[in-house]
């Protein structure tokens, strides 16, 4: 039989002849090569089925003449055997190979953020107004002691304290919001020196992801977190110390379990350069640590770094599955000053769909028995705990700290506010918002000044929300929310998911 | 309602009141459970040369601050008072009956060698009624016992503390202090302070408290000051970082039943000052930390330090309205929140330091102190007993913060 495909397009695109100028402005911005310009009619002829609905071209027509709508084909009803579930059929009947996709898990599984629901002041207590009073949001990660010890020190006819305790290194950050993970090669150099600038602006942290760390960034180390991931890719003496922190990723929320895989294509040459792999080779990280077989070896990897670097603090990047609070407390047992929590929710820029949709559990869970357990075990204070992996507002951020987290990580967020349309096609390495691709003619569509400015003003106004909140409840710092279950309440989640959430159900008092 | 008509005490007119008849406590964790918020006012007195005032001293201050107050709780611990047994724990126990008395004695028999008890002695007082059986006994803790536990004595003390308040149903210690007591009830201070004869102990430092509970009937376990060991606490407020304060103290080991910001706040400073042995000024630079703007300014070591104090004590920061009053074997402190967000005044005369929700509650029992001040926010106001150092604090700590 001749090639033929099942799968009809996702979308539909059409042109409104009435209005289209004939710019060719369309065929010239789609990554994936939607439109192609008919020569004898002048008219783009869209290709439906390379559509993923990102919106580049409709963004930058200038008559508004594109439509991009979901395809109305009718399929024979089966809440069980949904279209979806025959596509893949179809698609796999064809290739025999493993499905992918790039950015979070899309499945309609409950979404727990949506069901808790945030205090506020009235009366007894009153509520603090963040334009007139301080409002904080300072953050500290990493390892702090159990209690602080003061000597008296002589001052002027007096005396005053002294810190006598000594203190591990901790990362400053001025709003609870880090940036998580994404690797130069799975993102271009653009959105990297946005994140760095931007990182630096708010005071915060950005994450080079496993790709290592273009030489371009040096500047901003002060605000960045290496990371040493499985492959080890660009991973050098120099490359440790050229951030203010390391994080170790055992696992992604996205792919728990699972290795990285980024196509040929995408490694030119800077990003083999700063890999340290040849050009147009597929760069794989093994789905384990290929020293790491045990949470001695861990505790090996954390003390190796932290030997290498100074002792900087270590962080431990996992994925929240299952286990995820015996796993965590066995990472702070081995030394890691930041336990990174990564939700089944994480964005990624490629993973097996079979993962990314079905293995993991959301972050709230996570965060909340990782939290008890370490207080349970005395340990809390030994290591910070940074959420991500599904954290999409403001509102996540207050409650996922009121549920225990120290600080979240934000990544999908970040790449939606420099044009993003979360069109999942991210595998392709042709992004037509120049995001997540290596083409020069795709990379320079993103000004990093401006990219950066965009992101500044994204975490800005979620700070000041923040700020509104912590107002609301009547505190004045963060640390305040940080782990207060009692300030939230949940709206329709079973009883059990409470208990785990250790938050009663709403309409409950004191 | 129950009326009560307007009444003299000491040179005060008290006007009259009707307040909601709240009737015989069903249980002595209902209200745990309710919650507790509310308004009040509060004072204390600290003689620092150790010279003793009679407890009427106290009791006429809260009662010329009457209106703070709604008669649903009254209360006040007096230090120094019990000169024939100074180094007894003195249990001051609250029971619903019977029954709770006779679990009570027999787990202290078992627990303590108690050398001393007896009711508590009391005065019929109109306003006053349905008092719980009121004991108190001065206990002892045997050394052999102590060596069998393996803990120290105060830790002794305080898991007794704990045990009856969790364990046994109807009974509550008011306070086990050595050589104070906590008297307190429903009732409206200067009520309390009559019912209890104040006026009859003498003691170096005093703090008073009357409650006004918005949303609960009063009882008289509820009623402050709250105690552990040898610290009491009188509280004007709302912590609205409760639930954070809570955590953290659970995990170092606190049972905290009673569902109130006081028992956080007082379960707070015995972490700071007896655990962790921080000075009493540093411990209240941990619940009412500066801003970070301000620690901004400070110079490098200072900076250091107080940055340190914040990371490591943030779960304890107290965040929201606040005034306390904390009474110590050694001395006193008055503490407000970061923005100061309740009133509290403090004054000085001669040897005696004072502090209150309001000015003329200090002016009722000092007509013209030596200077009076408003205290900064987060501001202690530190009153020492000569010869007595706070933890680890040097003499030469300054007197007071003001
Ligand atoms: S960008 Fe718009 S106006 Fe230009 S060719 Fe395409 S559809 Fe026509
Ligand atoms: S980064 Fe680009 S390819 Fe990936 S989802 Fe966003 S728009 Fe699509």
């Amino acid at each position: 039989m001749a090639e033929v495909t099942f799968t009809r397009p996702e979308f539909r695109v059409r042109i409104d002849k009435e209005l289209c100028q004939q710019c060719g402005r369309c065929a010239h911005q789609c990554g994936w090569g939607v439109h192609k310009m008919d020569e004898e009619t002048g008219y783009p002829v869209p290709d439906s089925s390379k559509c993923g609905a990102c919106h580049r071209c409709v963004t930058f027509c200038p008559a508004q003449a594109i439509l991009v709508e979901k395809n109305p084909l009718a399929y024979k009803g089966s809440d069980s055997f949904s279209p979806e579930l025959r596509k893949a059929v179809w698609r796999q009947a064809e290739t025999g190979g493993v499905l992918l996709a790039g950015m979070g898990n899309d499945k309609p599984y409950l979404r727990i953020f949506d069901h808790l629901l945030l205090d506020a002041c009235q009366v007894t207590n009153p509520s603090i107004d963040p334009l007139r009073e301080p409002m904080e949001l300072r953050t500290f990660l990493g390892r702090k002691p159990d209690k602080v010890e003061v000597e008296y020190v002589p001052d002027g006819d007096g005396v005053k304290p002294k810190l006598k305790t000594e203190m591990d290194r901790l990362l400053q950050i001025e709003t609870p919001i880090v940036f998580g993970g994404m690797s130069y090669g799975s993102v271009s150099l653009n959105v990297h020196r946005s994140l760095a600038m931007a990182a630096k602006e708010l005071g915060t942290l950005m994450n080079t992801g496993e790709g290592g760390l273009h030489a371009d960034l040096q500047p901003y180390q002060d605000n960045i977190v290496v990371q040493c991931a499985s492959g080890r890719f660009g991973v050098h003496a120099d490359y440790l110390n050229a951030g203010c922190a390391v994080e170790i990723k055992i696992g992604q929320g996205a792919k728990p379990g699972i290795g990285g895989h980024l196509p040929g294509e995408k490694i030119n040459e800077e990003v083999s350069v700063t890999r340290m792999i040849p050009q147009g080779t597929d760069a794989l990280s093994p789905a384990p640590h290929h020293d790491i077989y045990s949470i001695e070896d861990l505790r090996q990897l954390i003390y190796a770094l932290k030997e290498a670097t100074g002792y900087k603090p270590v962080s431990v990047k996992i994925a929240a599955v299952h286990n995820v609070a015996a796993i965590a407390s066995g990472v702070v047992r081995a030394g890691a000053d930041i336990v990174y929590l990564d939700g089944f929710r994480g964005g990624t820029g490629a993973a097996p769909t079979v993962i990314r949709d079905h293995v993991g559990i959301p972050i709230e869970l996570a965060i909340s028995v990782v939290d008890q357990r370490l207080r349970d075990e005395g340990i809390r204070n030994r290591a910070s705990v940074i959420a991500a992996g599904g954290i999409r507002s403001s509102a996540d951020v207050a409650k996922a700290i009121a549920l225990g987290a120290d600080a979240c990580a934000i990544g999908s967020a970040l790449l939606v506010a420099l044009g993003c349309h979360l069109c999942q096609k991210c595998h392709t390495g042709s992004c037509s918002w120049g995001i997540c691709t290596q083409k020069p003619e795709l990379t320079r569509r993103l000004d990093p000044e401006w990219g950066a400015e965009r992101i500044v003003n994204l975490v800005t106004a979620w700070s000041h929300e923040i700020a509104e909140i912590l107002g609301a409840l009547g505190v004045n710092a963060v640390e305040s929310l940080r782990g207060s279950h009692e300030r939230l309440r949940s709206l329709g989640l079973d009883q059990q998911t409470q208990e785990i959430l250790g938050v009663k159900p709403a309409g409950i008092g004191h | 309602m129950i009326d009560r008509p307007a009444r003299k005490y000491g040179g005060l007119t008290l006007p009259g009141t009707r307040i909601p008849d709240v009737g015989r406590r069903p249980s002595y964790t209902v209200e745990a459970e309710e919650g507790i918020l509310g308004n009040c006012g509060l004072m204390g007195v600290c003689d620092e040369a150790g010279e003793r005032m009679s407890g009427e001293l106290a009791v006429r201050s809260m009662a010329s601050m009457h209106d703070r107050g709604n008669g649903l709780g009254g209360g006040f611990a007096g230090y120094g008072i019990y000169p024939e047994h100074p180094d007894h724990y003195a249990f001051h126990m609250m029971y619903a009956d019977e029954d709770a008395r006779q679990d009570t004695e027999f787990y202290l028999a078992r627990q303590f060698a108690i050398d001393h008890e007896e009711p508590i002695p009391t005065r019929a007082v109109r306003g006053i009624q349905d008092e719980p059986l009121l004991h108190r006994y001065f206990c002892r803790v045997d050394a052999e016992r102590l060596q069998e536990t393996q803990l120290s004595e105060a830790d002794y003390v305080v898991h007794a503390f704990m045990d009856i308040n969790s364990g046994i149903d109807g009974a509550f210690v008011a306070s086990a202090g050595r050589n104070m007591g906590a008297f307190k009830g429903v009732g409206f201070p200067e009520e309390i302070g009559e019912f209890y004869r104040l006026d009859e102990y003498a003691g170096w430092t005093w703090t008073g408290h009357g409650r006004f509970p918005t949303n609960t009937p009063g009882w008289w376990g509820g009623a402050h000051p709250f105690c552990l060991l040898d610290y009491s606490i009188v509280h004007n407020g709302e912590i609205s970082s409760y639930g954070i304060n809570k955590r953290y103290l659970e995990s170092h080991g606190y049972q905290l039943t009673l569902r109130t910001d006081t028992e956080v706040v007082t379960y707070l400073f015995d972490l700071m000052l007896r655990r962790h042995e921080l000075p009493v000024e540093i411990a209240c630079r941990a619940l009412a930390a500066p801003f970070w703007k301000d620690i901004d300014l400070m110079a490098a070591d200072d900076k250091e330090f107080y940055t340190a104090l914040r990371t490591v004590y943030g779960p304890g920061l107290l965040n929201g309205p606040f005034a306390v009053v904390l009474g110590m074997a050694d001395g006193m402190v008055a503490l407000n929140d970061r923005i100061k967000l309740r009133p509290l005044v403090a004054a000085r005369d001669g040897n005696r330091v004072y502090v209150a929700s309001e000015e003329s509650a200090i002016r009722e029992i000092c007509p013209k102190p030596e200077k009076s001040w408003m205290p900064r926010a987060g501001e202690p106001v530190i009153a020492r007993l000569r010869g007595a150092a706070f933890g680890a604090a040097p003499q030469s700590v300054p007197a007071e913060v003001n």
